[in-house]
């Protein structure tokens, strides 16, 4: 046993800020359970049933009371929900020019793959004081990819991404969690994050092999799995070019105008007819069930690499 | 055993099936109350064991399919089995008639047919658990349940739909017994806080459950004939199951604490022999209650995926469905104020209560915060905040009742002294129990883990201390209650001087109730000097 440990591990300065948040909140229910306490145990000493006080007042009118403290909690509870609200829009504003790293969920494990091309399996490495922005899918189960350090969890439904951003200040190892149950092995599903300094970050980053970027293993396979025999020039069939498209609107067939994000890129590969753009026919195969979840992250950051700008999404 | 020495509905017809066939609502309460004391020792087993296994960080009693299954089996016994059929099903039927002044339920013949389903359920999820076992947890979360779960899922989930219809039926003869057989001057203000709580309960059994046995059977439907509903490898959405779920069982949870709050509402008053401070705000706090309580499902989900405006909205609802419970306990404390305070078991029971659902509303602010929400959702903090609700608050509230009412169920008294050293002794055990998680959620302990980072180990171990202390603090009223059946004193009329129809009559009460039909004149909780004034002048 290691003694008492009273606080978790603190490694950004929205952990912080939560800190804060969640002592502020202490304070309010300490003095809210310490003010019910106190009368409870003082009335309950002052007129016990031996006892001799003076209970002459019982008569009085209670609405006063009930309009008062009614009105007080409701006031106190507002303030609350907006102020905590305030802090959770942060989470929903991911800064464009985040380093974005595609995480795989799957029965047991957590798989990473960086831009560079670097893998790692249970496993994070981050650089300090740089956001990142995680886009994150399962292979199976909901798993929930949670680290305690930085407050954050996010639950991973298989089917669509999910994205989430942080800002790691301090350097070190922090334990990687996942937070909705998904099995036999589920204490199992975690491992760490490394906060690194920028220069040891790409230090490792160049220890870790050279292989090709995840943009290029996407175009490597946008070929070999025939998307550019219609989406580049020259094709048999017309299909909308996709160079540009990544982080702009898009305007689809039924009307609709969609921001082309990761999300819209994966479920286009999977499910076409469901958002197909305007002036084309919906003629693309499903490509479900062929592509698995790396090689789709690998497909999105191609199309995200030959887009004009960083989409904004989540 | 002596022979009692009058005629009560216990002697008034002899032999099991006397017993089995019984329309009489007191009989069904204690035919529910046998059940339900079966189901909570097998819930109780399954909490024993998983308190033992997380003393230690690596896993080592058992595999962790094992431990998946104990979690999964304590979460679908005590939901389901317990917690909500637990007061309304034993002293509510035992009490609501005979507070109201009225011979049996609205449907006796429903009632039993209502026990029936609900021991035929509890049964056949029992059989599920005992041939294997399942490991979805008690929220069946999917697409985990339809194609990676293992065990006899169909089973359990066929047993918790069966046991479903108990609770719409019980809900039903509920409400038409409150609007329908009132005695002469039983109006509703004048009716005991616990029979509105009861109502409350009931309107939401009646509203909610149905949602979850639909839920059920798309979920059985996905399973056995791959219809795709929830399961993305079929075309479903996972969300759509959690909106469903959540949607019957975040109401679910006040079908848990409303009764209790019932319970807390009848005790205080009694036992501080005065009326009840704001009487009409705690009645329509029920409602309130059992209303807004269906708006706040999505705070289960604020890191599941769902929109930004969801959750907001979600948490912003959770945060007004605290008020009425805040407002709740500022009354009870206030009934305090000049009365005769007796501090008998059942109203340090009631103190126990507020005490800890005053905790476990607290840290419900906390998990109704967004951004704490992310942090701590699905570790202990949650873990021991619904426990505070659910057993600080539910089960004790259940104890104070079944040592409230057991004089006039029984007819006997239990020993006092026992039954006070139980209730503090359940009071510090439970604390030593669940405060320790609240730590260990904030520090990331995940829940449902079998195995652990030994840095938590210190704060698992004073856990399972507290658990054994707690174990005893719900044992032993298990052996004075028996005791005090064999040789307690009889019990007289009204022990407590408390002031409802229902301690107008004999301990226990005769089979018809009632040999007149009362005529209330005044509302409940009625003391001139802490002298109890009856609702009704004769009886």
């Amino acid at each position: 046993m290691q003694g008492f440990p009273w606080w978790p591990a603190t490694a950004s300065d929205y952990a912080s800020r939560i800190d804060f948040l969640f002592g502020a909140l202490l304070v309010v229910a300490l003095l809210t359970a310490g003010l019910v306490f106190f009368l409870l145990l003082y009335f309950a000493n002052k007129y016990r049933h031996t006892s001799t006080a003076d209970r002459s007042g019982t008569t009085r009118k209670t609405w006063r009371f009930e309009v008062s403290w009614t009105a007080a909690t409701l006031l106190i509870f507002v303030a609350l929900a907006v102020w905590s609200a305030s802090f959770y829009l942060r989470l929903y504003n991911p800064p464009p020019d985040a380093l974005q790293i595609f995480v795989v969920g799957k029965q047991w494990m957590w798989k990473a793959q960086h831009p560079g091309g670097q893998r790692e399996i249970n496993e994070l490495h981050v650089p300090a004081g740089q956001d990142v922005r995680l886009v994150m899918a399962s292979q199976d189960v909901i798993h929930s990819f949670f680290i305690p350090a930085l407050r954050i969890k996010q639950d991973v439904v298989p089917g669509r991404y999910e994205t989430m951003w942080f800002r790691a200040d301090k350097p070190g190892r922090y334990h990687i969690f996942c937070a909705e149950y998904c099995g036999t092995d589920h204490a199992h599903m975690g491992g760490w994050l490394t906060v690194m300094e920028p220069r040891d970050y790409a230090g490792w980053l160049r220890g870790q092999g050279g292989q090709q970027t995840l943009a290029a293993q996407g175009e490597e396979l946008f070929r070999r799995y025939g998307c550019s025999g219609c989406h580049e020039p020259g094709g048999t069939v017309r299909a909308p070019r996709l160079d540009g498209v990544f982080g702009s609107p898009v305007p689809l067939s039924d009307g609709s105008v969609v921001v082309a994000d990761e999300r819209y890129v994966r479920d286009s590969i999977l499910d076409p007819k469901a958002q197909v753009a305007a002036g084309y026919q919906p003629v693309m195969p499903t490509f479900a069930g062929q592509v698995s979840e790396d090689d789709l992250a690998k497909l999105v950051a191609y199309i995200e690499s030959i887009g004009p700008k960083q989409a904004g999404a989540r | 055993m002596h022979a009692p020495h009058r005629s009560s509905y216990l002697n008034a017809e002899i032999g099991l099936r006397s017993w089995l066939l019984t329309t009489d609502h007191k009989r069904i309460a204690l035919l529910y109350f046998a059940g339900i004391t079966f189901f909570f020792a097998i819930g109780g087993l399954a909490a024993t064991l998983i308190r033992l296994e997380l003393i230690t960080p690596q896993g080592d009693l058992g595999s962790p399919d094992f431990y998946n299954r104990l979690f999964t089996m304590h979460g679908v016994i005590m939901v389901w089995f317990f917690l909500i059929p637990s007061i309304p099903a034993t002293m509510g039927n035992f009490v609501i008639p005979l507070m109201i002044g009225a011979r049996d339920l609205a449907f006796p013949r429903l009632n039993l047919l209502s026990w029936y389903l609900y021991i035929a359920g509890g049964l056949i999820t029992v059989a599920a658990l005992l041939l294997g076992g399942i490991d979805t947890g008690w929220t069946f979360y999917e697409p985990y349940s339809t194609f990676y779960a293992t065990g006899y899922i169909i089973l359990a989930v066929f047993g918790i739909f069966v046991a479903g219809f108990s609770s719409i039926l019980t809900g039903l003869n509920f409400i038409v017994t409150v609007h329908k057989l009132r005695a002469p001057g039983m109006t509703w203000y004048r009716l005991p806080v616990f029979v509105w709580s009861t109502y409350a309960t009931s309107l939401i059994l009646v509203l909610a459950t149905p949602v979850l046995a639909m839920t059920l059977l798309m979920l059985l439907a996905e399973r056995v004939l791959h219809v795709g509903i929830f399961s993305p490898q079929l075309g479903g959405d996972p969300l759509l199951f959690q909106h469903m779920f959540w949607f019957y069982s975040h109401p679910a949870v006040y079908i848990m604490i409303l009764p209790s709050m019932g319970v807390i509402s009848e005790v205080v008053p009694v036992f501080a022999g005065k009326r009840l401070f704001g009487y009409e705000f705690v009645v329509w706090c029920s409602i309130a209650i059992a209303a807004i309580g269906f708006l706040v499902w999505g705070h289960h989900m604020f890191v599941a995926g769902q929109a930004l405006y969801a959750s907001l909205a979600f948490s912003f609802l959770s945060y007004l469905v605290a008020v009425p419970s805040a407002i709740k306990v500022f009354n009870w404390t206030a009934t305090l104020h000049e009365g005769w305070i007796r501090f008998d078991a059942p109203m340090l029971y009631a103190f126990g209560f507020i005490g800890l659902f005053t905790i476990g509303g607290l840290t419900g602010l906390f998990l109704a915060a967004l951004p704490i929400d992310v942090h701590v959702t699905d570790t202990y903090f949650v873990v021991a905040h619904f426990h505070y609700i659910m057993v600080g608050g539910a089960v004790m509230g259940y104890f104070a009742g079944l040592h409230y009412w057991w004089p006039k169920i029984t007819g006997r008294c239990y020993p006092e002294y026992w039954a006070r050293f139980a209730a503090i002794l359940a009071f510090f055990g439970f604390n030593l129990t669940f405060f320790p998680q609240f730590i260990l959620g904030y520090l990331g302990m995940p829940r449902r883990y079998q195995s652990y980072p030994p840095e938590f180990q210190i704060w698992h171990v004073l856990s399972s201390a507290g658990a054994s202390i707690l174990a005893v603090g719900y044992a032993l009223p298990l052996f004075y209650l028996f005791w005090s059946i064999l040789k307690g004193a009889r019990a007289p009329a009204n022990p407590w001087n408390a002031t409802g129809l229902e301690w107008s009559v004999s301990s226990p009460p005769p089979a018809e109730n009632f040999a007149v039909t009362p005529a209330v004149v005044r509302p409940p909780y009625q003391y001139d000097q802490g002298k109890p004034c009856m609702q009704a002048d004769h009886g």
